[in-house]
């Protein structure tokens, strides 16, 4: 192999680029793939295969290359299976062969090869089932360590990758004359197209034949094509862009290589993952050359001849002394095209009778062997019952075309059997409104490429309900395809089908005799198509070979199923934007600035960042200023945002009967002015959420809902009104945004107050009103969830920075100040009040004892199924106090209870601890927790049992309410 | 006594340099979310002088009342006319939302690769709601490479750096 | 998948919220025991045509969507009111 003096229409000749393969400095010009500038430097051998470690060389020019898999050191990593074939070249690249060791050339594990005997397949099934006690000691780790082609880079800090959205009326997929054709007609009649086409270069099988369209070379006719495409506003062309996947709706999946080939990307992404949605779609993928089975087919050296006349014509690689061996007559005419045009073609073999009007010699027969250690050097025949060994650098195979009909089958369909091109063809409307064209639909001229692109446009063009006029087709050849079969060559040696993963004719024949008949239990047992290229040039030949040795028929023994993705795609690019800050939405409250400054660290809440604790010198760890803030709020008082409640505002001359029904309690009685804590229940009686609700005037009430549970809570409101009483007058709006809230509480609470809004309105607890907070009308709330005198005081977002600032200065200057999630967690558990932590989905309002709020004067949503027997009663977990009966000595959330007398097995378990804290209040750890029949228990010690923290205790079960359980601190 | 003083949520922001168009913050504006009752959409048509249908935008005197969700609208600007809550629930939402206008030739092309609707079907004055990744939006098109995105107050960072 | 929202039109299923099927529009009386049994717990799973409930969360709107489970057709999205 070497570089032709001439030639390689990729190639611009005059930037010579510098690249590094297995260490080794090798130069190739821009325009070259990596297998491009390989093949033209002399490298053959550039990798081994999975199982056997057998020497590997480029075998095809695109995306299907089951050989070329390399690693790339890319962004300071080095990135396995890449395919030599689709990485463009550039200035510095840097690739080494994978799966060998020290070296390509000399790798130990081609051992492995040796072994072949005992490794066939079912190797890894028949050894290593037993005994099993081996397993997780002994083989899987051998197995990890021998398993897999390349390795994976071991740092998670991938370069930017980014995705993207685009919505077309016609999406082609497939640059070659089909989509070409079919892209024109739509375009010139007004359609939005996308053209996608894997290469750097549009063109598609146009750039490496030499088909002649309308008098002159193909590619001439390309590129007015394209120039015409390119002016059209309402056309997007997008190279280097593989369509991996038809999903519902006219969804697909495409990955676009935005910077792989360039030196320095930067922040550039290096990959888009598109999501095109297109009204109609033409698919216009072409056919896969297949290879022949036949013994040592997998010398480097040996090639697709297809492949090798694209290496030609674009790039300009010269394959020297070439023996081609093909069944069907494109082989054969393009022989004859190649050595036209220089190339040194010593001979050409085919099973069926070849004319002898050619320029090279001609055989009838097979071949039936390779030599050459490291790449082939002779290529030996069988012809007329003779053996002939004929010298050669190059065997080109030409087992005939498969249709690139994967996508069409991509939503479960099933491809049907021509005959005639002994192939699989796809059938009508596989994919709603997907048509297929050209050689992906089995056509295989020219003429009919351009015919079925042009004809499949019109019919777009109709679903759409555009019209045009159906276009004047360029001339150019109609010449029929003849094919004889040959699945595999039967002789002496070892024939590969799947080169990647080393499955072997032996192999599947040994699968069939063994039981596997099935084509899919024959994939799963030879691993036969599961390699990266997923056996796009081996599974028809698999198949095929399956069926001979079944003695059923192709068609019979069918295909295996068609899945996404058509081509590899990273997980980065399938994760672009969906890690670090942009997993999820960050919301910072109008406080976030302050807090920060203040130095608390912010702990996530749903979405939201909120503060943990404001630390103070001198603090031994984050206890001693939650000790703090939870003191100042039972002696002092604190401030605390509690912005991120959900708050909805609820209005409507049908607004009180609507509360009534999402309610378990009655909202229709309170009056103007009052708040009411409020349950709701899910349908099946269960919990969902709890809040309070405040009737602001008559047809207008303010409900809040936990942080987590406001989407969900807007949802089931939104719900309840649109299924059940969408004929009420009743509206909800989410103002969780519009106001800033905070909590001002403690037994100083009405003097911080007094000191704000000078006159404090006479609120009594559970009462609200509006006032003026420096100038701006705010809204008041009597309510407490610490347990002391407290308020929340809300004003319009705005303002809500300046209000956290005046309120903690505020309680600064009277001894108390800012406290945090951990404060507040504190203040609530001392109070024995719940949350998401006891509320978690499985709870009734009677677990929690809450069954008084259940009203029996009206329906509500979840009434009935809160009813049911088993919802209610002593087999049920309730919700209890833990005092530990030792204070000192810490008891942890998510520990279970068992009697003191029993071991910690679930089948003694008591219930568990859903939250903790230790109160600085009481001097004790206390808990709260859900206990089989916990409210008659009061009183009884249990055994906490937290086995992942290894810590155990006895804990007392109580009254949830620690502190001041007749409630007189925040009442009177 | 204090006098509260207001913060804004996008001044101190720094606004990513985008290609091909410009991306400003808008300056706060009164925005009244409408809900029309069951029964009540003639009515308040009449009283209000129009109302938007999905996806559309209605221009009266100086107010525009866009289209921002299952009956539902939002009022931009000047004050609406006294008796409308006979008809329909009001909500002040003007502390809610902010905007920005992305403004230029490519202004369509960007937010077409970001969103995940057809933005192709939005002619201009149009509005839609949908999100960008998981962060709700209203989108307004107010020229074919004028837009105003609007999002949820605590969430512009989050906004901005999908952009 | 693409689901149309009587509102906004056809969207990416990213924009909905799933709900269950269409069986929640219809609640049965409150002691209607078996009824509630029926309505919270039995689905017929069927192969082929389906409703079943859709949060368009942008807008607010509820769909009801018919679709079909073996073709993966979506057949229709209506409003609640026009659904039961
Ligand atoms: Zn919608």
């Amino acid at each position: 192999m070497k570089r032709r003096d001439t030639g390689g229409s990729a190639l611009n000749r005059a930037r010579k680029l510098g690249f590094s393969f297995d260490g080794r400095a090798l130069t190739g010009v821009e325009g070259d793939t990596l297998a491009s500038s390989l093949l033209a430097n002399g490298v053959r051998l550039c990798g081994r295969s999975f199982k056997y470690h057998r020497p590997r060389g480029v075998m095809t020019a695109g995306s299907e290359e089951p050989n070329a898999l390399m690693e790339v050191l890319r962004d300071g990593a080095w990135h396995p299976n890449i395919r030599a074939t689709m990485q463009e070249l550039h200035q510095g690249l840097n690739a080494r062969a994978q799966n060998c060791w020290p070296s390509v050339q000399c790798d130990v594990m081609a051992v492995n090869d040796l072994l072949s005997p005992f490794l066939g397949a079912g190797f890894y099934y028949k050894t290593f089932m037993w005994p099993r006690a081996f397993w997780e000691g002994l083989y899987e780790p051998l197995i990890r360590r021998a398993a897999g082609l390349g390795r994976l880079p071991q740092s998670h800090q991938g370069a930017p990758h980014e995705k993207a959205f685009a919505f077309c009326d016609l999406l082609v997929i497939g640059s070659g004359p089909a989509g070409l054709m079919a892209a024109l007609v739509a375009a010139k009649a007004g359609a939005d197209v996308i053209l996608c086409e894997e290469d750097r270069q549009m063109g598609g099988r146009i750039l490496s034949d030499m088909a002649q369209i309308d008098g002159g070379a193909g590619a001439d006719w390309a590129a007015g094509v394209l120039a015409e495409l390119e002016s059209l506003p309402n056309v997007r062309l997008m190279p280097r862009t593989s369509v991996f996947g038809a999903y519902d709706g006219g969804v697909y999946g495409a990955l676009e290589r935005v910077s792989l080939h360039m030196t320095a990307p930067g922040r550039t992404p290096r990959e888009c993952y598109w999501r095109i949605t297109a009204k109609r779609t033409i698919l216009a993928t072409g056919a896969l050359e297949r290879p022949i089975a036949h013994p040592d087919n997998d010398r480097p050296g040996t090639m697709l001849l297809g492949a090798i006349a694209s290496y030609w014509h674009r790039f300009a690689v010269d394959p020297g002394r070439v023996v081609v061996f093909g069944n069907n007559d494109h082989a054969l005419a393009k022989a004859r095209a190649l050595a036209a045009d220089g190339m040194d073609i010593r001979a050409y073999i085919d099973p069926r009778e070849v004319s002898a009007d050619t320029p090279f010699k001609t055989y009838q027969g097979e071949v039936i062997g390779t030599r050459g250690r490291h790449g082939l050097h002779s290529v030996t025949l069988r012809h007329q019952g003779r053996e002939i060994r004929l010298d050669a650098d190059t065997l080109a195979l030409s087992g005939g075309w498969n249709p690139s009909l994967h996508l069409a089958c991509h939503m479960n369909g099933r491809p049907v059997w021509d005959e005639g091109i002994a192939a699989f063809v796809p059938r009508d409307a596989m994919v709603p409104g997907l048509q297929v064209v050209g050689a992906a639909a089995g056509i295989f001229s020219t003429h009919g490429a351009l015919d079925s692109g042009a004809r499949a446009a019109m019919q777009a063009l109709d679903a759409l309900g555009m019209h045009a006029t159906p276009p004047d087709l360029p001339q150019s050849e109609d010449t029929p395809y003849a094919i004889t079969p040959l699945w595999q060559v039967q002789a002496r040696g070892r024939a590969w089908l799947d080169f990647a993963n080393d499955v072997t004719t032996k192999d599947v024949a040994q699968a069939a005799r063994e039981g596997f008949v099935s084509v899919e239990h024959m994939k799963r047992y030879t691993t036969q198509g599961m390699a990266p290229d997923q056996g796009k040039s081996s599974n028809m030949g698999a198949l095929a070979v399956l069926a001979d040795a079944t003695g059923g028929s192709i068609p019979g023994t069918g295909t295996t199923t068609f899945r996404p993705p058509f081509v590899p795609v990273s997980i980065a690019a399938l994760g672009a934007g969906g890690y670090g800050p942009s997993f999820a939405p960050q919301r910072f409250t109008t406080s976030d600035a302050q807090t920060r400054k203040m130095g608390a660290p912010m702990i996530e809440a749903g979405l939201w960042y909120r503060p943990s604790h404001f630390p103070r010198a001198g603090d031994r760890d984050w206890r001693c200023a939650c000790n703090r803030e939870t003191l100042h709020v039972r002696h002092a008082v604190g401030v605390c945002d509690v912005s991120t409640l959900g708050k909805i505002d609820v209005q409507g001359p049908d607004a009180a009967r609507f509360l009534d029904f999402v309610y378990t309690n009655t909202m229709s009685s309170l009056k103007p002015g009052r708040v009411r804590y409020g349950l709701m229940l899910r349908e099946d009686g269960h919990v969902m959420d709890d809040g309070t609700c405040a009737r602001l005037s008559g047809q207008h009430f303010l409900i809040t809902t936990t942080t987590a549970a406001a989407g969900e809570v807007m949802r089931h409101l939104d719900f309840v009104q649109q299924a059940y009483c969408a004929d009420w007058a009743v509206r909800l709006i989410s103002v969780t945004e519009a106001w800033a809230q905070c909590t001002i509480a403690g037994p100083l609470a009405d003097e911080l107050l007094g000191h704000l809004l000078g006159d404090l309105p006479d609120l009594p607890f559970m009462g609200c009103a509006p006032v003026t907070v420096g100038g701006v009308d705010a809204r008041l709330f009597r309510i407490s969830f610490s347990g002391e005198r407290g308020y929340e005081l809300a004003v319009p977002a705005r303002y809500g920075a300046d209000l956290y600032r005046h309120l903690v200065a505020l309680a600064e200057g009277l001894g108390g100040g800012a406290y945090g999630m951990e404060a507040l967690n504190v203040l609530r558990i001392e109070k024995g009040f719940v949350t998401h932590a006891e509320i978690d989905g499985r709870v009734t309002a009677f677990d929690l004892g809450l069954q008084g709020m259940l009203s029996q004067k009206k329906d509500f949503i979840g009434r009935a199924a809160s009813q049911r027997p088993r919802l209610t009663g002593p087999t049920r977990l309730q919700l209890v106090g833990l005092r530990a009966v030792d204070p000192q000595s810490e008891i942890t959330a998510g520990a279970h209870l068992y009697p003191g007398d029993k071991p910690a097995k679930a089948a003694y378990g008591q219930g568990h601890v859903t939250s903790v804290c230790y109160s600085p209040t009481l001097d004790s750890w206390l808990g709260l927790a859900l206990v089989e029949n916990g409210r008659a228990r009061h009183g009884e010690t249990l055994r906490l049992d937290d086995g992942l923290r290894g810590i155990r205790a006895d804990v007392e079960i109580c009254n949830p309410v620690f502190f001041d359980p007749e409630g007189g601190r925040m009442r009177d | 006594m204090i006098k509260l003083k207001e913060t804004s949520a996008v001044a101190q922001l720094r606004l990513p340099t985008l290609t091909g168009c410009t991306l400003r913050a808008l300056p706060p504006v009164r925005i009244t979310s409408i809900a029309p009752y069951p029964g009540q959409m003639d009515a308040l048509r009449a009283h209000l002088g129009g109302f938007p249908a999905p996806g559309e935008v209605v221009t009266l005197q100086g107010t525009d009342l866009v289209w921002a969700g299952r009956d539902l609208a939002f009022a931009f600007g000047a004050d609406l006319p006294d008796g409308l809550d006979a008809f329909c629930a009001l909500c002040d939402q003007s502390d809610g939302w902010c905007g920005f206008a992305l403004e230029g030739a490519g202004a369509g092309a960007l937010l077409a690769r970001r969103l995940p609707f057809d933005l192709r079907e939005m002619t201009a004055p149009a509005s839609a709601r949908s999100v960008l990744d998981h962060l709700p939006v209203l989108v307004v098109r107010r020229s074919s490479d004028r837009f105003e995105i609007w999002v949820w107050r605590s969430m512009v960072q989050s906004a901005l750096a999908r952009l | 998948m693409r689901l149309p929202c009587p509102c906004c039109g056809w969207r990416d299923l990213r924009e909905f919220t799933y709900k269950g099927a269409a069986d929640a529009l219809h609640r049965p009386a409150p002691d209607d025991a078996s009824g509630w049994d029926d309505h919270l717990h039995n689905r017929t799973n069927p192969a082929g045509e389906t409703r079943d409930l859709w949060y368009h969360d942008p807008c607010g709107t509820w769909v009801c969507v018919t679709r079909d489970t073996v073709t993966h057709a979506v057949i229709s999205g209506v409003p609640l009111e026009g659904a039961r």
